[in-house]
């Protein structure tokens, strides 16, 4: 395939759609496919071929259009008119009110004014919600891939790095070092072979980003990845997927054999001499792995345990090769940088996080579903604005962001701006981009026990810090919640945070203090009332009781 | 390669084998296909036994104390035949703060088993996962591989209770919806 060829399909394409005069958009994202979507999607199909619309109004499966909450979602004429929690029932009047304008049940008009839709910045979700993913046809109509071509017929390695560092692209996984920089040390690294791995192991719990957008569009990835790699001189790469995500897998898959046998993957892509494959390979469940030097381990097929760093895997990566990691979120932003330029992306956001982040926000908050905003909104304005509050009028207590290894960042802070440097400030993290909202009814002891809970099943067991530390840690914090603490307990667990902080391996351990430390910094009036007066302000835990009730 | 790998015979005559088999072929034998295998194996059987575990360590070439080590990180890999129907509850921090251990008490004390256990006549396994990725529709439970959102105590109950009542319990499931 060359440009013409692109072209060509990218040309039929948009005129075979534009011979509808209806386009039915049905999400069929993982979310909205456990809310029944795909049925809601035959059933729409049927009610057009029994009316004898064929030639005029098309139904198409789309990946996640966001608001995962009022799920299955349809959407007709480009968003003109949506609707929510459709049932296979309301078929036949959604297609009344596409063709004919008759009205419909209120309770399933979904209003595409809200702030939840405006309020936002898309880059890395362009496509999601507007394009089959399952069609690289699709993709390509939506200038798919003409980054790529840009890259390798027209840039040279180091012009694409340029562009990159230009942009100010910081990686997305949740760390945030800078992108352009990586990329160099890979390109510089003098070795026969080197590798480009894209993590996909999402494994922050209350995170779907990256799942979504390997539903919704998963050859926006394979470009970012087969652009990074021509810049670094890799001709192999991986995606480090979760086992959890059947679909994402699925449609990675089916992206990667549709991309091969168009020759924009494989030998001599675009007629030029560079060569790039890809192949998944699935995690198994372990948390650790997300961690760059975990990952490397699990993708040779062994245990993921992190090794000591440097070397870095960008010197010294799979199977000793120069590797270059990059989380899915910062792939997916690459073409549109290539595209439209690195300064285009370093004017959208704020002087030291460039660009916009995508956003999983859930727990109680009304609109629970993905955003994708730019650098430097508030989470005031994430939270109340396109989140749409609180429901049943409770009362804000704390947003957990950064999953595990991320803090609680409470009331007083919520007008920071979101970047990587003010949530730093405030104890927290960007994290990946799991957006937790908390109200009153939730204890933040508990939810410190809750994380560490999860980091001391997670952690891989290699370093004593981490694995006896964070044990420790949580047999304290248990105690606490079951009002068995005494008042030395809290002295104890403060040191031992600043313990595992410093000696841990790996991130894991190195961060896994972070939600015990923000809720003794925010919240010490709970762990006192719960040691001191044994009772949980929330009403979640039973200290003055024997035994606790949570025990999950 | 420039040697054809050795190949050993399966543990059984299990049909079965065939696609393990062509697993290991596709990657030709390496050893770092070990979790990939390890997948196609829990995927076709179930779970892992032992002897499969011996013949996939046989077959790639690595020790079998690597194939056990491997196994037994992972969370998703299991040596426990599961039950003729799971139940996966999502504990992730979203179904955490939205009421996930509320749904494994409910679970406890209809059917009688805690995360990780089978009823004892192997209807129902009941499992907890880390996080489905499925957060706007928290509290969220995999019955049988189908996800199901907002889910209530009540609700876990019916479906359970319909497992564990009687025998062609898919039907059972579709018509108390």
């Amino acid at each position: 395939m060359n440009q013409d060829d692109l072209a060509n399909i990218s040309a039929q394409t948009k005129t075979s759609e534009k011979g509808f005069e209806h386009v039915v958009k049905v999400c069929v994202a993982a979310g909205c496919l456990s809310a029944n979507a795909e049925q809601v999607k035959t059933q729409l199909e049927g009610e057009v071929k029994h009316r004898g619309l064929e030639t005029c109004c098309k139904i198409k499966g789309v990946g996640c259009m966001g608001l995962c909450a009022a799920g299955p979602l349809v959407s007709a004429d480009a968003n003109e008119k949506m609707f929510q929690a459709v049932t296979p029932a309301d078929a036949g009047s959604i297609i009344d009110n596409v063709m004919e304008n008759k009205p419909v049940s209120e309770a399933i008009v979904l209003d595409n004014k809200l702030d939840f839709f405006t309020g936002q910045k898309k880059i890395v979700l362009e496509n999601c919600g507007e394009i089959d993913p399952e069609r690289i046809e699709d993709y390509i109509a939506c200038e798919g891939y003409e980054g790529l071509f840009r890259a390798i017929t027209k840039m040279k390695p180091l012009e694409v790095i340029e562009q990159i560092t230009k942009s100010g692209l910081r990686g997305r996984g949740g760390a945030g070092f800078p992108t352009g920089l990586k990329w160099t040390t890979v390109y510089k690294a003098s070795s026969p072979r080197k590798f480009v791995i894209c993590n996909a192991d999402e494994g922050d719990p209350g995170a779907f980003m990256d799942r979504a957008v390997l539903e919704s569009d998963p050859h926006r990835v394979l470009e970012g990845m087969a652009i990074a790699a021509y810049a670094v001189g890799a001709n192999k790469g991986f995606i480090y997927c979760r086992a959890e995500y059947p679909l994402a897998v699925k449609r990675l898959r089916i992206a990667i054999r549709q991309a091969e046998n168009n020759g924009l993957l494989g030998m001599n892509i675009g007629d030029t001499h560079f060569d790039f494959k890809v192949e998944v390979r699935l995690g198994a469940g372990a948390f650790v792995c997300g961690e760059e030097t975990a990952l490397i381990g699990s993708v040779e097929g062994g245990r993921g345990t992190p090794r000591p760093r440097p070397p870095f895997p960008a010197m010294e990566g799979l199977w000793h090769a120069p590797t270059l990691i990059n989380n899915v979120e910062t792939f997916a932003n690459i073409a549109p940088i290539i595209r439209q330029g690195g300064e285009w992306y370093a004017s959208i956001g704020t002087e030291k996080s460039k660009g916009t982040k995508v956003f999983a926000l859930a727990g109680r908050v009304n609109n629970t579903g993905l955003i994708e905003v730019p650098m430097g909104m508030t989470l005031r304005d994430i939270i109340f604005r396109l989140g749409g509050g609180i429901p049943e009028g409770r009362r804000f207590k704390a947003v957990q962001s950064g999953g595990p290894s991320g803090g609680c960042v409470p009331e007083q802070y919520l007008d920071i701006p979101v970047d990587y440097d003010s949530l730093a400030a405030v104890g927290s993290i960007m994290g990946s981009g799991g957006m937790i909202v908390m109200d009153e009814t939730s204890c933040m002891v508990d939810v410190a026990r809750f994380f560490m809970d999860f980091c001391m099943s997670e952690s891989c067991g290699k370093c004593v810090p981490c694995r006896v530390g964070t044990t420790q840690m949580h047999n304290i914090l248990e105690r606490i919640t079951q009002g068995k603490s005494g008042p030395q307990d809290l002295e104890l667990l403060k040191r031992l945070t600043g313990m595992v902080k410093a000696a841990s391996l790996c991130g894991l351990g190195q961060t896994a203090p972070n939600p015990t430390l923000t809720t003794l910094r925010y919240f010490m009036d709970e762990y006192r009332a719960h040691i001191e007066e044994g009772r949980c302000p929330a009403g979640i835990c039973h200290p003055a009781k024997v035994e606790a009730e949570v025990s999950a | 390669m420039l040697l054809t790998p050795k190949t050993f015979s399966p543990p059984s005559d299990d049909k079965r084998w065939k696609i393990v088999d062509g697993m290991m072929r596709r990657h030709g034998y390496e050893p770092y296909a070990l979790i990939e295998v390890l997948h196609t194996v829990q995927e076709t059987f179930g779970f892992l036994t032992d002897d499969a575990m011996k013949y996939v360590a046989l077959s790639l070439r690595v020790p079998f104390s690597k194939v056990y080590g491997v196994a037994t990180f992972y969370h998703f890999f299991t040596m426990k035949p599961p039950g003729q129907h799971t139940c996966v509850i999502c504990t992730g921090t979203a179904c955490y703060i939205k009421g996930a251990p509320v749904l494994v008490n409910a679970v406890e004390e209809v059917a009688g088993i805690k995360p990780g256990e089978t009823t004892s006549d192997g209807q129902l396994s009941l499992l907890t996962a880390r996080c489905l990725g499925s957060c706007g529709l928290a509290p969220a439970v995999v019955f049988d591989g189908q996800v199901a959102g907002k889910i209530t105590s009540e609700k876990i109950k019916q479906r359970i209770l319909a497992h564990l009542v009687s025998a062609p319990e898919t039907l059972a499931v579709e018509a108390q919806q």
